[in-house]
């Protein structure tokens, strides 16, 4: 495998961005792109991840090509996909050989729908849909089956909540954060038992873009580049009653791969939009009590849709870069409770 | 290009109109257990897996690979889903390929579909959003314009259009899996049906179907041991330019003509209409055919039409082009990239039944999307790169 490593970093999140998808996308990309010290017209390849139905339109990552300027035209793919994936089709392709360097965005507005019923839309068309059953539900059945099988309480979810806005005071892309007590949240109702709204994910409009570079190249541009040591990322069945809700398998298998185990984990950055999620994955991942999760808040502070699980690898990448750790693991995930996880290791160099 | 990778398995469903005796499970299976029989595998010899699809509301489902991860053996494995316009399906192929050349896998299944039935095209290409410039016309409407504009520019004959659809639709004739078969189909017929998106007439125009495509890409070693002959990829490539700025040449992009330098570079072609035997690319519209060719490097720029009048691409010419019958006899718009990159892996292998050309060594797949800016292709050939 080639060494390849993130250089750069750059994001974009609000509650109610009042911007279109190009206009928050722009800067950001164009402070990834600076940061990276590389000159855009030898960036090698380019990757997004976005959601057609975020934006209500066909072909909506069409439009956001205006915002990286692929003038002359370039090398260049899309997944519909949170943007992590995006950089996993990056990293191939950097693996072919084909290509030295990558820049790799994504974007997603939630705030224009009921973004809770849009994902409804994820589900089997045929029998589940027509159900409407919305995402906050599923994730509650979820939530019920994991207090049911570790005999964890509501209690040790609001924990988790506390635990992550707290984390996110001075993050200025957190649209949730402060300190709060966890008896006065216990007092608010359930949106949907055994979920109340601490639990929840913020609805956030944002974008996300980093760039990263293959071999000795990536330390003449960066401090301290991080280099990508393993990732790996496995889908399970959708339907609810084929899984064991309580455990994430595929988060299991996709951090043995990624090699999770293999050194000291100093942080990590786990997409959890529910609050009982982040238990889920730090069990999945074999994550102690001494491993710094959700530094920056996670996305109980903060969730652009398609672009949150890329800036999961993004802060854990930024917070190598200014040596608060040497090793991290950053997961993204997409899909109904937990269906589809990638794990990424990272080390500073 | 890293390890080698090869093609050893192809699956196609039959495409229709309205594929109403599968679910969109049961679709993309057909294809992907056609592609598995083809390379004696199973389910489990699979190790990730990539399927691509146009937009979503082609179907009303957002990102329906997660719930057809269970149909397409995907649990536990690594499943990813690319989108990249109209180009996707050859995006798909070449992302498979990519996953066995970085080393990481040794045998990738993609699928490639659209179950367009399901939903309504027309509709999910003109849906406007509060911000944004809408287009208002479907495909067809705002290919016309580019059409003329290569017709003015080239002084391309007038029915240059009507021998690319009647070679087409003569081609799929021989082609089990073609959707619109119009027997004993004549010149007369296509230029006498009705006049859509002028210079477009009917039978000039792809139609939508439903349907799926299925390849399996696998490197060198798990190829030595496929029962079949592989079809070795020599060369993939991909370029995108933006929609809209002024000056910006849509009749033939640089995109594209970037696209065809990094793939002859990649394949090591320096005169491509001499050393490809064959070639599948992506018409939906029967002008694209030498507006194409041109951007291909097949003919000088002004010249492609020639190859049309002079039977060049015809399936006993010198170049056969859509030897399938092509995207204008069969559109699943997100498979139908693939099927290109199928028919021209099938050419290479000889599994092209009636439709085979005759000492096919290397073979060319093309797709193109969105306002003719995204383009992927490849070259695929009987020996090993």
């Amino acid at each position: 495998m080639r060494d390849v490593a993130i250089v750069s970093f750059a994001q974009s999140a609000k509650a109610r961005d009042q911007r279109n998808e190009v206009e928050i996308l722009m800067p950001v990309v164009r402070e990834a792109v600076k940061a990276s010290g590389l000159p855009r017209t030898e960036i090698g390849f380019t990757c997004s991840g976005s959601s057609d139905y975020l934006q209500g339109q066909s072909f909506a990552f069409v439009g956001a090509l205006d915002a990286v300027g692929a003038w002359p035209p370039i090398k260049e793919s899309h997944v519909e996909m949170d943007g992590a994936w995006a950089l996993y089709e990056a990293w191939i392709k950097i693996q072919t050989g084909d290509v030295d360097s990558a820049l790799v965005y994504s974007f997603g507005k939630s705030s224009p729908g009921d973004i809770a019923e849009v994902l409804a839309l994820q589900l089997d068309p045929y029998t589940v849909t027509p159900l409407w059953p919305d995402a906050h539900s599923l994730a509650a059945l979820q939530a019920r089956a994991f207090l049911e099988a570790t005999g964890k309480s509501e209690r040790d979810l609001a924990e988790v909540a506390v635990r992550s806005r707290r984390s996110a005071i001075g993050n200025p892309h957190a649209v949730v954060s402060g300190e709060f007590d966890v008896a006065k949240l216990l007092l608010e109702p359930c949106v949907s038992s055994p979920l109340r709204a601490h639990d929840l994910p913020p609805v956030t409009d944002g974008a996300s873009a980093l760039v990263m570079v293959a071999g000795e190249r990536a330390r003449k541009l960066c401090a301290r580049p991080v280099w990508i040591r393993g990732i790996d990322h496995r889908i399970e069945p959708q339907g609810l009653g084929v899984r064991e809700l309580a455990r994430s398998a595929s988060t299991e298998i996709a951090g043995a791969k990624a090699g999770v185990h293999k050194g000291r984990v100093d942080l990590a950055e786990l997409h959890a939009p529910y609050s009982h999620q982040e238990l889920i994955l730090r069990a999945a991942l074999g994550l102690g009590e001494s491993v710094d999760v959700n530094p920056s808040g996670g996305a109980l502070a903060s969730h652009p849709l398609m672009a949150a699980g890329l800036v999961r690898i993004g802060e854990a990448a930024l917070r190598l870069m200014a040596r608060d750790g040497d090793r991290a693991v950053a997961h993204a995930t997409q899909g109904p409770c937990l269906q589809q996880n990638l794990v990424c290791v990272l080390e500073g160099d | 290009m890293g390890e080698r990778s090869a093609v050893i398995g192809i699956g196609q469903t039959k495409y229709d109109a309205k594929r109403i005796d599968v679910s969109m499970p049961g679709l993309v299976r057909e294809a992907a257990l056609a592609a598995l029989a083809d390379a004696d595998l199973r389910w489990q010899d699979i190790d990730a897996v990539v399927v691509g699809k146009a937009p979503d509301m082609f179907e009303g489902v957002m990102m329906p690979e997660l719930f057809l991860a269970d149909a397409l053996g995907a649990a536990g494995k690594p499943l990813l889903r690319v989108h990249t316009a109209g180009s996707v399906g050859g995006s798909t192929g070449i992302v498979a390929s990519s996953l066995v050349e970085s080393g990481v896998f040794e045998r990738v299944l993609c699928v490639a579909f659209e179950k367009q039935s399901e939903s309504n095209a027309m509709w999910a290409l003109t849906v406007s959003t509060p911000f944004s410039v809408a287009v208002i016309a479907g495909a067809g409407g705002y290919f016309a314009p580019l059409i003329r504009a290569y017709i003015r520019r080239s002084g391309a004959p007038e029915d240059t259009g009507i021998r690319v659809a009647v070679k087409d639709r003569q081609n799929a004739l021989k082609n089990p899996y073609a959707h619109v078969k119009i027997p004993g189909v004549t010149f007369d017929q296509v230029m006498a049906s009705p006049m859509l998106w002028d210079p477009i007439r009917y039978l000039e125009t792809c139609p939508s179907s439903d349907g799926a495509c299925a390849m399996i890409f696998a490197s060198e070693n798990k190829a030595a041991k496929s029962p079949g002959k592989p079809a070795w990829v020599h060369a993939t490539a991909m370029r995108s330019e933006p929609t809209m700025f002024a000056g910006r040449d849509q009749v033939n992009p640089l995109a594209g003509r970037m696209n065809a330098q990094d793939l002859y570079a990649k394949a090591g072609i320096t005169n491509p209409r001499r050393e490809i035997d064959c070639a599948e690319i992506y018409v939906p519209f029967s002008w694209f055919e030498p507006m194409w060719m041109e951007t291909m490097g097949f003919a000088e720029e002004g010249q492609g039409w020639k190859m049309t009048y002079e039977g060049a691409t015809a399936l006993d010419g010198d170049l056969p082009v859509n030897m399938s019958g092509g995207v204008l006899s069969s559109n699943p718009i997100g498979a139908s990239g693939l099927i290109r990159f199928a028919e021209a892996a099938m050419q290479v292998r000889g599994q092209a039944g009636e439709h085979q050309v005759d000492g096919v060594h290397k073979a060319l797949g093309h797709a193109y999307g969105g306002g003719s800016q995204y383009f992927s292709t490849y070259i695929v050939a009987d020996h090993k790169p």
